[in-house]
């Protein structure tokens, strides 16, 4: 059993551990047998940790021993390389970082996931600085789309999604400013958990822009996600924006069912724009809820400019020195884009902050309307590799900017969404929707995702495994 | 749209001003994402607030 082990969702990879029917070890040797035989081929690892993965592993496995399983005890995972791994330099996707000392320490949620009982096989391929929906980076290359390696496997926590997809590990870490989570569970066929602004700790994370970043998990179910939300949370005081909210128990909710929750489509600026598939994936979960109800997210295409001013300014203050000291070195397409953002007015930036307020009261009173609301993540399927510009309502544009069409507006004012990945009737290409719940609610998203997963509609498997039947 | 956004004339004054090299080879692309980025900034400055309408962050001391 150990090859088919990775296959398995995180619950029961720990449940066989912690039963002894399989050791961490066992476990961890065969998903470092995975990465091995399949990473240069799909691009998903760019820093190993084979040698932690053994110790982390025996750790667990003596806890098993002692009668004291950990509840993700066996499970294992990478972290976007913009997370800090001790004794791993922290590359964030870039050239520059590279130059840095190797972290002294891990970052506060890998530090959690360790406690938890997680096997870390290493960090993961990213774009540059987070600035990216594609998963491609001149410096590393490309992470793959595991379903077809021609195409992206969307980005930035492009790795994030192709180790979780390919079956090289369980879950994965990856941060969401616009998307960077949403995006490559859509090109992925993933779920993916980018909870509210403030919930989970950002401290040892390499930042993008403050006022928008969330980390959180990818897996391949929703009890996946509840396990990991469940290890993820905790107050820590070293980063500033991380609210003071008591944790959720997700594992206790997430069997709770779609009944009685109050669910929408989101009308409007969501029905615009996209493919056939965005929406056709989108009208398959609410036929599945029965939900024909649609709901108007106000002035959402204001949102997502508002959005697209904050991060660009907010990035390039970031980056402003070593945008000056070397920007030959920045990845082509992140510089450009960074150059331009150091250059706004003030006004610009303080006005989208101010519009945030606007969106986020006008965002409230919806909810008072609604529980969930459900819309496309992405506006297609992946994108073949390369692809530089794309056709949205007629208009030919930058594809890099505008994978996150959907994505920008609701990580705008923090929200959190659960991805539910869907597989069309035909479809070579999975494609997720967005479950969006009012702050602070993960549990409600989650409880929607487990209901269609759990009714069939939405489903997670391991490249390879799919397309074998189809 | 502001149709008087010289976004070249932009470029070139704000990278002396932050001391930014823009080496000829980029300075298209930045021009051309500055000009993305002011239609962006229009959408939002056309848009009417009240004036008890304040930034998102709040910092708490």
């Amino acid at each position: 059993m150990t090859a088919e082990i990775l296959y398995r969702p995180a619950p029961a990879i720990a449940a066989a551990v912690a039963a002894r029917e399989i050791s961490a070890r066992e476990v961890a040797t065969a998903a470092i047998e995975r990465v091995t035989a399949e990473n240069d081929r799909l691009g998903a690892f760019t820093d190993l940790t084979f040698e932690r993965a053994l110790e982390e592993a025996d750790v667990v496995d003596a806890k098993v021993k002692a009668g004291a399983a950990p509840p993700l005890a066996g499970v294992p995972y990478g972290v976007k390389n913009l997370f800090d791994v001790a004794g791993v330099v922290t590359r964030a996707g870039s050239r520059i970082n590279r130059d840095n000392p190797p972290a002294p320490a891990d970052a506060t949620v890998v530090r959690s996931l360790t406690r938890a009982g997680v096997i870390l096989l290493g960090a993961l391929n990213m774009g540059e600085y987070a600035y990216d929906f594609t998963g491609e980076n001149i410096h590393d290359g490309a992470s793959r789309n595991p379903h077809d390696p021609s195409r992206m496997s969307g980005g930035s926590s492009g790795g994030s999604g192709t180790a979780v997809a390919a079956g090289m590990v369980a879950a994965s870490l990856g941060s969401d400013t616009n998307g960077s989570i949403r995006v490559p569970a859509s090109f992925c066929g993933l779920f993916g958990l980018k909870p509210t602004y403030g919930r989970l700790s950002r401290a040892g994370a390499f930042p993008f822009c403050a006022s928008l970043d969330h980390v959180g998990p990818l897996a391949r179910s929703a009890l996946d996600l509840a396990l990991l939300f469940d290890a993820l949370q905790g107050d820590d005081r070293r980063d500033p924006a991380q609210a003071r909210r008591p944790a959720l128990a997700a594992m206790n909710e997430v069997r709770r069912g779609a009944a009685g929750l109050r669910i929408a489509i989101a009308g409007g600026y969501f029905r615009e724009r996209g493919l056939p598939e965005a929406f056709a994936a989108v009208d398959k979960v609410a036929a599945a809820l029965a939900v024909e109800r649609e709901v108007i997210l106000p002035e959402a295409a204001r949102a997502r400019a508002a959005a697209y001013v904050i991060t660009t300014a907010e990035a390039a203050t970031l980056h402003l020195d070593r945008l000056r000291k070397r920007p030959a070195d920045f990845d082509p397409a992140a510089r450009d884009r960074l150059l331009a953002g150091a250059m706004l007015p003030a006004a610009w930036v303080i006005a989208a902050q101010r519009f945030r307020s606007w969106f986020r009261q006008a965002m409230r009173e919806v909810f008072a309307k609604v529980d969930i609301i459900l819309a496309p993540a992405t506006p297609f399927h992946a994108l073949a590799g390369g692809t530089k510009t794309i056709t949205l309502g007629g208009v030919a544009m930058p594809a890099r900017p505008n994978i996150g069409i959907y994505t920008q507006p609701i990580s705008f004012i923090g929200l959190p969404v659960v991805t539910v990945p869907v597989w069309l009737d035909g479809a070579r290409l999975p494609i997720v929707v967005q479950v969006i719940a009012p702050a602070w609610r993960e549990d409600w998203a989650l409880r929607v995702a487990h209901a269609l997963e759990e009714a069939g509609v939405v489903e997670a498997p391991v490249a390879g495994e799919k397309e074998s039947v189809r | 749209m502001k149709e008087d956004f010289d976004a070249e004339a932009h470029c070139d004054h704000m990278a002396a001003v932050l001391g930014l090299e823009i080496r000829p080879e980029w300075r298209q692309a930045v021009i051309d994402n500055l000009k993305a980025t002011q239609a962006m900034a229009e959408a939002v400055l056309t848009f009417p607030l009240g004036d008890d309408v304040e930034p998102a962050p709040v910092f708490e001391p």
